[in-house]
């Protein structure tokens, strides 16, 4: 996978979010996306990103465009250095939530976008990466 | 502060979303309109959300919990003018806001809101049309 473009963007305070959501439409709407799957990448953007200020106090979301054969995608990176997920198959599963939200961000998110990782370690931080392609 | 206008129309309350969201914003929206109803003793609120392009589960929450609110002040809710493509990724997503009515648009909305608060005052119907889910 080639990485075309790449920008990080700091997001520490709910305003923040705004910011990131519109520079994920531009650069989705610079691949071409379709206007659902923009959508639905810049929701599962706006979970992820809630999750990371209301656990981790803020943190980096990494922006990039990706190439794979003749496939163009957006890539999306966040990285918090807050207090990690002990089990993340529990964390994956609908409806489990250790905070007060509905427990959908997670798995929800995974079911928007077209690749998802987290790696997490207690204590050290939770990284997320999110691919969806712009015809995917 | 930014905050989103709720207007007074007839026995209705109508806010119209025209900026995107963020939490404290519709937090803020949470509490206005529900001591607006309470102040106004409105029977109804439209919530106009067309130029919205995104609605992740915090705003869904949020526009559950309004319904629900309003409903324990005897009111109710009905949120108009979804774009398809935030019907879709509310579904994917999980949650298809089971409990607040909807509509196409505010027209539309205007008239079932109409349909759902007459019964009140005529015994003869009972509850909303039955192609309107709840």
């Amino acid at each position: 996978m080639l990485s075309l473009s790449k920008e990080t963007i700091k997001v520490l305070k709910e305003q923040d979010v705004v910011l990131l959501r519109n520079r994920v439409k531009e650069v989705a709407v610079k691949i071409k996306m379709g206007l659902v799957n923009q959508t639905r990448l810049i929701t599962a953007a706006s979970e992820l990103l809630r999750n990371m200020l209301r656990y981790a106090n803020g943190g980096n979301c990494i922006v990039e465009i990706v190439s794979s054969g003749r496939n163009n995608g957006v890539r999306l990176t966040f990285i918090d250095k807050g207090p990690g997920i002990p089990d993340i198959a529990l964390a994956m599963k609908d409806g489990y939530s250790t905070g007060k939200s509905l427990g959908l961000g997670l798995p929800g998110t995974k079911r928007l976008v077209n690749e998802f990782d987290i790696k997490s370690k207690v204590g050290e931080g939770t990284t997320v990466t999110i691919i969806k392609w712009a015809n995917g | 502060m930014e905050r989103i206008p709720i207007l007074k129309m007839g026995p209705f309350l109508l806010v119209t979303i025209q900026v995107d969201l963020y939490d404290r914003l519709a937090l803020d929206l949470e509490q206005d309109l529900v001591k607006m109803v309470q102040k106004t003793s409105a029977k109804g609120v439209l919530i106009d959300i067309s130029a919205v392009s995104i609605v992740d589960s915090f705003m869904g929450r949020i526009f559950g919990n309004i319904a629900s609110m309003c409903k324990l002040l005897e009111s109710e809710t009905v949120v108009v003018g979804m774009q398809p493509a935030i019907a879709i990724t509310l579904v994917e997503l999980g949650l298809p806001l089971n409990g607040v009515y909807t509509a196409l648009n505010v027209e539309r909305g205007m008239a079932l809101l109409k349909s759902i608060i007459k019964p009140a005052n005529d015994p003869a119907q009972d509850g909303p049309p039955a192609s309107y889910q709840r």
